[in-house]
């Protein structure tokens, strides 16, 4: 008989033909009390089961299942695990690693609608404290708690993409962005009078388009348009130009042009296509990375409202260089509101042949795309966890080499480019290589797409060529009394006034794109602090000195904080720091540490004037008295060593 | 001529099980060519209870779990020129420390003393109390490294550490010759 506890994980005991049961289930004849749980089960298998059939009961498109899963149930049941696992072929508890691995996917039933206070540094600053409490007055529930009535569920989640109009909240589906307490009550008490999510942004919300929702939802705040992305953009010229070049000719332009990654790595694109397009295959593929999860950046945000047509069309002249014929777009779970949007691009290029097969009349041009939703995972951005993601799997980061361009997904030669560089791309054959490379300094060409937030009058993106100083970027975001920049979001560089004349390009201060901005009334140490937690939240936990290391340093700070630092404790924050940097396996455990390196380097004054010194080498950061409280309540009585007017 | 003056040498046992005491001893014969560099002053082996003047090295086992332990291993630090913390518990708080495990609690202490004394799997204790005599010292909310307490001069590692690594670094401090360990001397497995 089908008994599992509503929390129950008893998934992982029943051995491997869970599915067995689950039939055994189906065929007995119901009676009693017994028959009621068998028909919800019975439905909900019947209904998880057409989820899957949905997509073909491919185990490779997981994430979708389980995704329309939580949707509908608002939760992963095991009873659903048991179901997905038997018609996708796999084992119950490789369903439930997936199901498990991402934070919008739950394990425990949540609300019907989840609301998700964006808890960046950033919402900190800007009054997230009170519009917390605004909510779990609202709606008579704590962060983390869901009410009784099943309506909703609050918790926190790590920057979503809106520091430009902070603070920020997922509401279900939508987002609602600079938020203030009043606002906060308003939204509570229509959630509560029974408003969907949707109403709280237009009354009319279904008559609107995708494209007019998403600017209901979220300013564009572009404040500088460049030349290459943000400026007027001619309709697929590049596509067009494209075609009349042999895939080798596409692949020399793009190298020419001296474009490089603008995720944050930088590589040079035409190499990477080139590698992908000479590795003997059957097939090969191209991804969009728009997994912008680095607090503080949102460009792609703006890319995807704004030009995806252009990136789409950036994806097609990709898969024309390297001879691929299927695509898939990776949208973090944090731009769902994005979702038909680019649906409805998709669906409009492919009505007017721009994707499909043999696009604009060239025999033998198919490519389409597809669309993937991540599900709340930061590693996600890396490239081989964002395949991992694709697959299905948990987005743990796969072993390098080999490298995507060789073996990504499925095992096929990938092109993984960032969803700015799709763009760049495009633009590159519409303009020629010879007008993107005369832009931006030697070695960083064409332009690059800047999200400024925190402490400025007019946060929002700026697209300028490489070779800008930070300084000229905050006399144009207007952030007079800025006291330290953070570049490149926490995986950059944190830097101080006096080096306000440091390049943005690629030689001097690299970055995805982020520049956050703190005046003299923030505490290094705060941010600091906050950075690390989120890398210890967002640690996909494989390998240990990124899992363990990362804790050990948020400790570390701690300690600074509350001014129990030893002299010693600098050292040991830049020997963990170059440990964890030199063993672990990805790219998120070789820069979590450097919050905590460039504000040693940049700021030492603020950890040295923590640090305690020792008197008589008896350390003052232990504090006895606070050590023995506990034991002196439990056992009520006073220290006849330590409390000075004990008497017997 | 009179024999050149001997170290003093303190020795201490805190939040241990006293097995790198008696690993002290596992240094055998060599004992005695180290007492004519030594004399033990205050410490189990002498039974010695305080120290009756300023000793050249401490030696501490295991690490802080109640007030008692911090208050000799403070004792220890103004009286010795050199403090060395021997095997893993004076090092890192060691198996005592499993305590600090117990988290997400609102009273960890009492969790953990209930346990122990009363809830535990196989305890028979058939007052049901905590021992709370007034001469027990009271605990402190976790077990700390010595080096959280004061600071440590040298750490030698092992649970406990061999007779060989306990010699050699004391004959070598003694003869101002110690530069660390060898690799074979920490190599464990």
């Amino acid at each position: 008989m089908v008994a599992d506890a509503p929390n129950g994980n008893d998934i992982t005991r029943t051995g491997f033909d869970p599915g067995a049961e689950w039939f055994a289930a189906l065929h007995e004849e119901p009676n009693g009390i017994d028959s009621l749980t068998l028909q919800t089960h019975t439905s909900e298998t019947a209904a998880v089961a057409e989820i899957c059939g949905g997509f073909d009961n491919d185990p490779h498109r997981m994430l979708d299942i389980l995704r329309q899963v939580q949707e509908r149930y608002c939760w992963i049941s095991p009873q659903a695990m048991r179901v997905i696992a038997d018609l996708t072929g796999l084992t119950p508890i490789a369903v439930e690693g997936v199901a498990s691995f991402y934070s919008f996917l739950s394990l425990s039933l949540r609300g019907r609608v989840t609301i998700r206070l964006c808890d960046d540094i950033i919402d900190r600053f800007s009054g997230l404290g009170a519009i917390t409490e605004a909510f779990e007055t609202g709606l008579g529930i704590k962060v983390g708690g869901t009410s009784a009535n099943g309506a909703f569920s609050l918790e926190f989640t790590p920057c979503i993409g809106l520091c430009d109009q902070a603070p920020a909240a997922m509401v279900g589906d939508v987002v609602l962005t600079a938020l203030t307490p009043q606002k906060a009550s308003r939204i509570a008490e229509a959630l509560k009078a029974g408003q969907s999510p949707e109403d709280l942004v237009s009354q009319r919300f279904g008559d609107l388009s995708p494209h007019e929702r998403a600017e209901r939802m979220v300013e564009n705040n572009i404040r500088h348009a460049g030349a290459v992305l943000l400026g007027p953009v001619a309709a697929d010229a590049g596509l067009r130009n494209g075609l009349d070049l042999s895939p080798p000719q596409i692949i020399d332009t793009v190298e020419a042009s001296g474009l490089r990654g603008c995720g944050g790595a930088g590589f040079t694109t035409g190499r990477k296509w080139r590698m992908a397009a000479t590795e003997q295959a059957e097939r090969r593929f191209v991804i969009c990375n728009a997994d912008e999860g680095e607090p503080g950046t949102f460009k792609d945000r703006v890319l995807l409202t704004e030009r995806p047509h252009l990136l789409i069309e950036g994806m097609t002249i990709a898969a024309r260089a390297v001879g691929a014929s299927q695509g898939i777009v990776y949208l973090r779970g944090e731009y769902v509101y994005l979702r038909d949007h680019i649906e409805a691009v998709l669906a409009d290029r492919r009505a007017r042949g721009l994707l499909g097969k043999a696009i604009l009349g060239a025999d033998g041009f198919d490519f389409d795309i597809r669309l993937q939703m991540g599900a709340g995972a930061y590693i996600c951005g890396e490239e081989g966890a964002l395949i991992s993601s694709c697959e299905g799997l948990p987005g743990e980061p796969k072993t390098r080499p080999p490298y995507p361009v060789t073996r990504g997904y499925l095992g096929f030669p990938t092109v993984v480019n960032n969803a700015e560089t799709f763009c760049h791309a495009a633009r590159i054959l519409d303009r020629g290589a010879r007008w993107f490379s005369a832009m931006g300094c030697q070695g960083s060409h064409g332009t690059k797409l800047f999200s400024v937030s925190g402490d400025c009058l007019n946060p929002g993106i700026y697209e300028l060529p490489y070779g800008q100083t930070v300084q000229e970027l905050l006399e144009m975001a207007g952030a007079e009394d800025a006291a330290a920049v953070l570049v490149g979001g926490p995986s950059g560089t944190m830097i101080g006034r006096d080096t306000f004349h440091r390049r943005l390009c690629f030689d001097d201060l690299a970055t995805g794109g982020a520049v956050v901005v703190f005046s003299h009334r923030r505490n290094i140490l705060e941010i600091v602090e906050y950075y690390m937690s989120f890398f210890v939240h967002e640690s996909c936990g494989y390998c240990t000195p990124c899992r363990v290391g990362n804790v050990f340093l948020q400790k570390a700070i701690g300690k600074f904080r509350d001014g129990k630092a030893n002299p010693g404790d600098i050292d040991y924050l830049r020997d963990l720091s170059s440990t964890i940097i030199e063993t672990s396996r990805c790219g998120l455990g070789m820069t979590s540490p450097n919050p905590i390196l460039s504000t040693l380097e940049n700021f030492p004054l603020v950890y040295s004037a923590m640090v305690k010194p020792t008197r008589d080498r008896i350390r003052d950061t232990f504090d006895i008295q606070s050590a023995i409280d506990g034991a002196r309540k439990l056992a009520r009585r006073r220290s006849h060593i330590f409390d000075r007017d004990f008497t017997e | 001529m009179s024999e050149p003056p001997r170290a003093r040498i303190a020795t201490a046992s805190l939040a241990g099980c006293f097995g790198c005491h008696m690993a002290i001893l596992d240094m055998d014969e060599r004992l005695i060519e180290l007492t004519k560099l030594v004399e033990i002053d205050r410490s189990p082996l002498t039974d010695i209870k305080s120290f009756t003047r300023r000793a050249d090295i401490g030696i501490i086992e295991g690490g802080c779990c109640n007030e008692e332990n911090v208050h000799v291993l403070r004792d220890f630090r103004r009286n010795c020129d050199v403090l060395i913390a021997l095997g893993q518990c004076a090092i890192m708080g060691g198996l005592p420390a499993m305590r600090n495990a117990i988290m997400h609690s609102d009273e960890p202490l009492r969790e953990c003393l209930e346990e122990a004394f009363i809830s535990g799997r196989n305890i028979r204790n058939t007052t049901h109390n905590i021992p709370n005599d007034p001469a027990l010292p009271l605990l402190l909310d976790e077990v700390y490294a010595c080096s959280e307490v004061v600071e440590i001069d040298y750490q030698i590692p092992g649970c406990a550490p061999s007779g060989d690594i306990i010699f050699d670094t004391l004959s070598r401090l003694l003869t101002g010759r110690f530069r660390g360990f060898g690799r074979d001397m920490i190599k464990f497995d």
